[in-house]
């Protein structure tokens, strides 16, 4: 068995103009297809080949040993969340539950939307955004580089990609307008709801 | 220098810090390095730094003014990040020429900085390679650096993530090779180790060497 590259919930132009298909074309295409394909070249007869993935970021975390396996399998995880964590015609005020649970965690859904965004250029250099639960609350954390909120036992809801490539070639160094324009047009809400129940970290 | 303690003024000095020109034109350093990459990496992403970097500073200024120690202890992350940003880019450039100004080319064989070079790697293809494999290795962001140890002042590489300065541990930088994505993206896409391969072309050894020999004094 080996690690996929799984497909785009939507086409490469879907997310335009908000996020070009250039970008998800090289993002997609070249930057998670190559941790995709790592992976599977540094798991090959190893013990690894055969857990799923979220099992091989559990396993391979933190350990010297295997850091270079880590860093793909996370990194290829990290995406394919990312991916679903947008929709087409998305992003405005949560609903559902989740909006609920931002509530009870944040003043309001603008102090929540500010903490977000702050977390986002607070992460200096490479890494993530996240909304997470974790005993019914929900924060916000960030993590750098490929690491992965599941290690820290909390269940990831919604991601960022704060990497450069994500968004230099339609924010160039904006990262700020990058983050804003995630929560206001491109945020899947649904998808938040669905890992309240998922729980991917279990 | 009287010391005026206690005053408001004393701080008042704290100077902006501005963009330094490149001695070299935009597409210059093709076909290494686009304009277009040039362009962005040094009217945007350095700007930034700077701009942040005296934003931060006008802040400590005044939480200093005010002893707010919560405030000035929660500077220090965004000035040590964005001050690292300005040294850091302010090296880069100057080690880096156009081929046609003599990027590429090494100093003189028997010159002490590449005397140097042979002692610790066998010669200077043996550092580029080497240089090329542990920076193309930094997860993430960072900069690979060649320095000299400001105790033994012997030449020492060091690979360093974000905005961290080698000044900070005891390595005088004498040439650093950006590899955040922001410097090679644009013409490189996510392939880092051709930046590296290709970036050889336009390093400045004259700079370096010179560099090398003041951090021996």
């Amino acid at each position: 068995m080996s690690f996929v590259l799984d497909p785009l919930p939507y086409a490469q132009d879907a997310l335009a103009p908000h996020i070009s298909a250039n970008t998800i074309s090289f993002h997609y295409g070249k930057h998670h297809a190559g941790y995709v394909n790592k992976l599977n070249e540094l798991t090959k007869g190893t013990p690894y080949e055969t857990q799923t993935l979220t099992d091989v970021v559990k396993n391979t975390y933190g350990n010297p040993a295997t850091v270079a396996i880590f860093n793909n399998a996370a990194q290829t995880w990290n995406h394919t969340f990312y991916w679903r964590s947008m929709k087409p015609q998305g992003g405005g005020a949560a609903t559902g539950q989740i909006k609920d649970l931002i509530l009870q965690s944040f003043d309001s859904l603008d102090s929540f939307s500010k903490a977000f965004t702050d977390a986002a250029l607070g992460q200096f250099g490479s890494g993530w955004t996240w909304l997470v639960e974790k005993d019914g609350k929900v924060s916000i954390i960030k993590t750098s580089n490929a690491d992965n909120p599941i290690n820290q036992g909390y269940n990831p809801l919604i991601t960022l990609d704060v990497w450069e490539h994500a968004y230099y070639l339609d924010f160039q160094n904006r990262r700020i307008d990058y983050a804003n324009l995630f929560l206001t047009n491109l945020v899947n809400w649904d998808f938040a709801n669905q890992n309240l129940v998922n729980k991917a970290h279990l | 220098m009287q010391i005026f303690k206690n005053s408001k003024f004393f701080f008042g000095t704290l100077k902006a810090h501005t963009l330094p020109a490149l001695k070299y034109g935009y597409n210059d350093l093709e076909p290494v390095l686009s304009a277009t990459l040039l362009e962005f990496h040094h009217s945007k992403h350095h700007q930034a730094y700077i701009n942040n970097l005296n934003a931060a500073q006008e802040q400590l200024e005044d939480a200093l003014t005010k002893n707010d120690v919560q405030r000035i202890a929660n500077l220090q992350g965004i000035i040590k990040f964005n001050l690292g940003g300005h040294l850091n880019h302010s090296l880069f450039w100057e080690n880096l020429t156009p081929i046609k100004n003599g990027g590429g080319q090494l100093p003189d064989a028997n010159s002490a900085l590449v005397q140097e070079i042979n002692n610790n790697w066998g010669s200077v293809e043996n550092f580029k390679t080497f240089f090329n494999t542990r920076t193309a290795a930094i997860q993430g962001s960072g900069w690979g650096f060649l320095g000299v140890d400001q105790q033994s002042k012997k030449l020492r590489y060091l690979e360093l993530p974000n905005q961290e300065i080698p000044q900070n541990y005891g390595l005088t930088p004498i040439l650093t090779i950006d590899v955040w994505e922001h410097a090679y993206w644009w013409d490189y896409k996510n392939v880092r180790p051709n930046f590296l391969t290709n970036v050889w072309k336009i390093v400045n050894w004259k700079d370096v060497e010179t560099r090398y020999n003041q951090a021996l004094k």
